[in-house]
């Protein structure tokens, strides 16, 4: 897999996506589970604004000096025992990891999910070094059974119901087709078949959540146990980073990670956190006799120092994907990229180019849910509109209108930043900021609507109703028409 | 491509000559603290410890150093037949398991896989992965996020904690603190000193987990599948 899925025109995959009404819902359900899960345990930790620019200030510090920190991490990782090779682009990277496996007789890779690894295409490049490579992570091992792509950053086979999942395994697994559909009997059914496959690897791969520059240590964020057998089992390991993924040392580190985990799915840490530093000592028996830390470019570059800066603070967690309308309504497939949501609309045609990519800084209203939800301050929907700017510069002309986007994405009453305002709050929130009916001048997750347009202010109803009534496809009826002025409501049923 | 030309670019992308040598300044201008956990008194983390172990699927059991073997045994029993996977480590002697090792279990008939540094690690992957219970010692325990923190070394196989069905961890009562935050600058302080961490350091937090389908989820994916931790409320 590269960065893009298909060579396929923006419009066309978004029709494709619009017709799929399971992955619609799934992807509404999994927005909704994500969203409160992320809400509750950010509320939890408290001071929820203080973590946020904390967060956004190790991230900039680490870009301002980064020279010094990835020089730092590689020193230290070779003292440990480790191997760091610097990487240009994906070939460059490709060409390494080949030579490793081939040196070390690799025949049998296992792999924990890696965003980076699917950009620069590692499993085909392994492929072809006459290497099976599995993914281990149970989302992206169904999706790698059927040739699939990826839907979200964080739960990858979202657009994916069980019993299309269970005929999969019936069909190629072995799974009894008399036996249940849910989802423990089908994951326990994998554990059983990964396991063999694990314990016969001789190389594992993994991406890195963060690298420790002082300590020369990786962090791998998880749940399912695969990364800790991924770096345990196999006598070769080899993490994969974007160059920009690294903290300075431990304290940071537990500053990021608690924000990550809090941020994806809600949870006050993953089951696993594995933090590794160099192979294994002479004296273990297990762990990899090898370790090898490629710190990979791949364009990453071209956006330090520029205008986009700031996208390269990025740590992954998927909250922007997670409350994103647009998103809620096309899924992840129709960005055409593995990196899906508000973070791939800016990040996407970054590494990838404006030619295949110019639509995506389009597939936006603009409404900033996304820069509220980055828990590491990434102005993301400010990023987007300056992608609009450089390539309406360099067009001469905007792709595609706004207003068009919106109707071909079908979006109309039926999404706004406000169905996260889940109760009656929501009228008295945003009272002080209510004028003749209208809100004229939001606080946080409207302000950038009402920077552009008025909303007609809600009235004493729960507003989270009014957004299922809206989602059940009901006509407005002209009261709280949100988005009359933008355009018509033209909700279905998804 | 060579470390210094691909430094040299980032710093020519940053407009500034190219720094390796001068450690930048993290004079942080915003220091959140996390106030529910970090202000608790000794008897209130290990209650809210409790608590959390709940929510993450993990049983919680309470003793004292002179009875570990013996609730060991009890937690062990829990889990059904089959052999048992435990560290080689010298704690689990110190507070009184070596007759549990030795005589009971044996004469139970119950196999004891003790992590062997002597055997090929094939061999001691066969015995992990043929365990009903692995056993492990922990770091430190954390409070709000029900963890435990694993230090990998010569007897302290990963595998015990990742290949068996059920994991459990032994925590002394003076290692709870309060979340990862003060791990965190307990292992700063080894960086600092000018030492290389252990190969491995593990936060684990209860069985391993997965929505992956569906957003359903499902307790025991590729690692284990049950977990408790053991509580020496004497040490």
């Amino acid at each position: 897999m590269s960065i893009q899925f298909y060579d396929k025109k923006f419009k066309d995959t978004v029709k494709e996506n619009l017709e799929d009404d399971f992955m619609r819902g799934a992807v509404s359900a999994a927005q909704n589970r994500l969203h409160n899960g992320r809400l509750k345990a950010v509320e939890e930790l408290g001071d929820w604004e203080q973590w946020r620019n904390h967060g956004q200030e190790i991230r900039q510090n680490v870009l301002k000096h980064l020279d010094y920190y990835l020089n730092e991490l590689a020193t230290n990782v070779e003292k440990a025992g480790g191997h760091v090779f610097f990487a240009k682009d994906g070939d460059e990277a490709n060409t390494y990891i080949r030579q490793v496996a081939r040196d070390k007789g690799a025949k049998r890779v296992v792999k924990s999910k890696s965003m980076v690894t699917e950009e620069i295409s590692l499993n085909e490049a392994l492929e072809k070094e006459g290497c099976q490579v599995l993914e281990t992570d149970l989302g992206e091992y169904i999706l790698q059974l059927e040739g699939d792509k990826p839907s979200h950053i964080v739960a990858p086979s979202l657009h994916k119901n069980k019993d299309q999942i269970k005929e999969v395994f019936v069909d190629q697994l072995a799974y009894p087709s008399e036996a249940s559909s849910e989802a423990g009997p089908l994951a326990r059914h994998v554990r059983t078949i990964l396991r063999d496959e694990f314990l016969q690897a001789d190389l594992g791969i993994t991406g890195c959540n963060f690298g420790v520059a002082d300590s020369g240590s990786i962090c791998l964020v998880t749940n399912e146990g695969n990364a800790g057998l991924v770096t345990t089992i196999p006598k070769t390991h080899i993490a994969v980073m974007g160059m920009e993924r690294l903290v300075p040392s431990m304290k940071e580190l537990e500053v990021l990670v608690n924000m990550l985990t809090r941020s994806a799915v809600g949870q006050k840490m993953p089951s696993y956190v594995n933090i590794i530093t160099g192979p294994k000592r002479a004296e273990e028996v297990d762990g990899p006799e090898e370790f090898h830390l490629v710190i990979l470019d791949n364009g990453r570059s071209n956006i330090l120092g520029g205008d986009f800066q700031e996208v390269l603070q990025c740590i992954r967690c998927g909250a922007c994907v997670n409350t994103c309308p647009v998103y809620r309504h096309i899924g992840g497939h129709s960005y055409n990229s593995i990196y899906s949501g508000p973070i791939g609309a800016v990040l996407t045609p970054l590494l990838a180019g404006y030619d295949d990519y110019k639509e995506l800084p389009y597939a936006s209203s603009l409404c900033g849910a996304c820069t509220d939800a980055c828990p590491v301050k990434i102005p993301l929907h400010e990023l987007l509109r300056k992608h609009r700017e450089v390539i309406v510069e360099k067009e001469g002309k905007a792709p595609i209108a706004e207003s068009a986007m919106m109707k071909m994405f079908e979006i109309g009453a039926s999404s706004s930043p406000l169905y996260r305002f889940g109760t009656k709050i929501a009228t008295k929130a945003v009272k002080p900021f209510t004028k003749n009916n209208k809100i004229t001048k939001g606080p946080g997750p409207i302000k950038a609507w009402t920077d552009v347009r008025d909303f007609p202010a809600p009235k004493e109803e729960r507003l989270r109703d009014w957004f299922d009534q809206r989602e059940k496809g009901e006509k407005n009826n002209g009261k709280n028409g949100i988005f009359t002025k933008f355009s018509e409501p033209t909700a279905k049923t998804t | 491509m060579e470390r210094t030309a691909f430094l040299q670019n980032l710093a020519n992308q940053l407009q500034r000559p190219l720094n390796t040598t001068e450690k930048p300044v993290n004079d942080w201008a915003f220091k959140p603290i996390e106030k529910h956990y970090s202000v608790m008194n000794e008897q209130q983390l290990v209650e809210a410890l409790e608590q959390q172990c709940k929510n993450i699927h993990t049983d919680v059991v309470k003793t004292t150093s002179e009875n570990l073997a013996k609730t060991l045994h009890e937690v062990v029993a829990k889990y059904g037949e089959g052999p048992v996977s435990i560290w080689d480590d010298p704690r689990f002697i110190q507070h009184g398991c070596q007759t549990l090792l030795d005589e009971t279990w044996p004469a139970e008939k119950r196999t004891i896989h003790k992590w062997d540094a002597e055997q090929s690690r094939d061999r001691n992957f066969a015995n992990a992965n043929e365990a009903k219970v692995g056993v492990a010692f922990s770091e430190y325990c954390l409070t709000e996020s029900g963890t435990v923190v694993l230090y990998s070394a010569k007897g302290a196989g990963k595998a015990v904690g990742l290949l068996p069905y059920a994991f459990v961890a032994v925590v002394p009562k003076s290692t709870i603190l309060p979340r990862m935050t003060q791990a965190a600058e307990a292992i700063q302080k080894r960086v600092d000193a000018g030492e290389i961490l252990p190969h491995a350091i593990d936060f684990v937090s209860g069985p391993s987990n997965s929505a992956d389908i569906e957003m359903k989820l499902v307790v025991g994916v590729h690692g284990p599948v049950e977990a408790t931790y053991i509580i020496l409320e004497d040490c």
